[in-house]
């Protein structure tokens, strides 16, 4: 069997995190890129239906990650986004998704080095835990086989 | 209880003495009806099987005498207040329970309706139910927090109580792979009639993320993924607004326990950011505001 890549989603804003990985990128900086990246504005902007749907989409992980508290580019985006993420995180716990599977990370446009520790940090987890059958269990059969595998990274 | 066990409409109050409290009551709507200060009165009348109540909109004085209130009156009558032939009457009345003021303070701070429209007939309760329901046991508001009326002598309301939430910490003691299985069998049942939905009165959207399909959030299909989504996103929506009246939970055709999750978010809510749905009008619950230089240990 082929090494397992995990298929894992980072939800990045455009002003800090993925600023942050670009300069990792620039800088030459080596991470594992087992991650789609999907550019919002803010963090504030990412619905909780995202996170949801991408696991419906057979996501063995989820990333989220935007500017340090106080760094906002629209002030308070990311205030609203961490008090959501604060309540949304302990409902999914409840009904029993696994919260190592998700990792939330303020990262700046200066930090190219903590944007590569913390891509090699999520990654290594997301393989170690491996697919998240469970999760997969639920998604229909008629779309299963495209979910889980579908695209590879 | 037997829902076959049917009586002819009014025989339940003809039996029953009809309580002071009651009579008040009747008297109070006469003269609103009559003096035309509410065009309707929304209240609880006989229901046609023994111990069901039936919503009753009353628009005449003499239908006055129709108005019941006792331990039958478990439903919230506060859903009403969102559909768009209620708001289309102008001022009107409602009797309410502490349960159904807080859902309409709620609906106040949403602007959902004006207080200017409303004239609250509200209830002192001292629980619902045969036998009474478990959130009456730690019921904050037995006195309404908010009403233009109060029939009964007032109660002081209790505070926060540890103790609702007994069975919420049950689950939390459970694995992650436990609470999995827990849920998704509990889901699995869900026909998606979305009757606890339509029974909440905080879920106010005319039109709501599960009707939508541009692009289609929550998948429809009554099948474990389309299940697990629609309750997961029910009790978030309520997240900060919910009152827990347990209107959904009681709704729920298929037992689902889904005030186990209302309770859960409750207890977040409060745990974290000290704040109870509809205790005032006023309040922003947690997630519409924040406070400068709050941070989280989860977010590194
Ligand atoms: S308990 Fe259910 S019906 Fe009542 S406010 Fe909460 S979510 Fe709505
Ligand atoms: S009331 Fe129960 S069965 Fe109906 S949609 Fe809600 S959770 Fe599902």
């Amino acid at each position: 069997m082929a090494e397992f890549h995990p298929k894992t989603f980072a939800f990045f804003c455009n002003w800090c995190t993925y600023t942050g990985a670009d300069l990792a990128g620039t800088s030459r900086m080596l991470y594992p890129a087992d991650f789609r990246v999907i550019k919002v504005p803010c963090t504030g902007r990412i619905d909780f239906e995202f996170i949801v749907k991408a696991f419906e989409q057979g996501a063995d992980g989820v990333w989220i990650s935007g500017c340090h508290i106080g760094d906002c580019h629209y002030n308070s985006g990311n205030y609203y986004a961490q008090r959501r993420w604060a309540i949304f995180r302990q409902e999914l716990g409840f009904l029993g998704i696994d919260l190592r599977r998700l990792k939330f990370s303020w990262i700046s446009a200066a930090e190219g080095r903590k944007f590569a520790v913390e891509a090699k940090e999520f990654v290594e987890r997301i393989t170690e835990l491996g697919p998240y059958t469970e999760f997969h269990s639920i998604i229909p059969k008629t779309r299963e086989a495209e979910a889980v595998t579908g695209g590879g990274n | 209880m037997n829902i076959n066990d049917k009586s002819p409409a009014g025989e339940v109050a003809t039996m029953a003495e009809v309580s002071e409290v009651v009579k008040k009551l009747r008297e109070r709507a006469k003269e609103l009806l009559a003096s035309g200060a509410v065009k309707m009165i929304i209240g609880y009348g006989d229901g046609y099987s023994k111990g069901k109540t039936v919503p009753i909109f009353i628009t005449k004085p003499e239908d006055a005498d129709r108005l019941i209130f006792d331990a039958r009156c478990q439903n919230s009558l506060s859903m009403y207040l969102k559909t768009a032939e209620i708001k289309a009457k102008g001022k009107i009345g409602i009797v309410v329970k502490g349960c159904d003021a807080r859902a309409i303070n709620v609906l106040l701070l949403e602007n959902q309706v004006k207080r200017e429209n409303l004239h609250i007939l509200g209830m002192v309760c001292e629980g619902v139910g045969d036998p009474t329901q478990d959130k009456c046991g730690w019921c904050m508001a037995n006195t309404p927090p908010v009403y233009d009326d109060l029939f009964g002598e007032p109660i002081p309301n209790k505070g926060w109580n540890e103790e609702t939430f007994a069975e919420v910490l049950k689950l939390e003691a459970m694995s992650p792979a436990e609470l999995w299985k827990f849920w998704t069998e509990q889901f699995d049942k869900c026909i998606k009639c979305y009757a606890c939905r339509q029974a909440c009165p905080i879920c106010t959207c005319t039109r709501c993320i599960t009707d939508k399909n541009q692009p289609q959030w929550v998948p429809t299909s009554p099948h474990s993924e389309g299940n697990y989504h629609w309750n997961l996103t029910r009790a978030f929506h309520l997240a900060g607004r919910c009152v827990g009246c347990n209107a959904c939970h009681n709704a729920c055709p298929m037992d689902i326990p889904l005030k186990l999750i209302n309770w859960k978010l409750i207890k977040v809510v409060y745990d974290d950011y000290n704040f109870i749905a509809g205790m005032d009008s006023a309040t922003l619950p947690p997630m519409e505001t924040y406070k400068v230089g709050e941070e989280t240990d989860f977010i590194k």
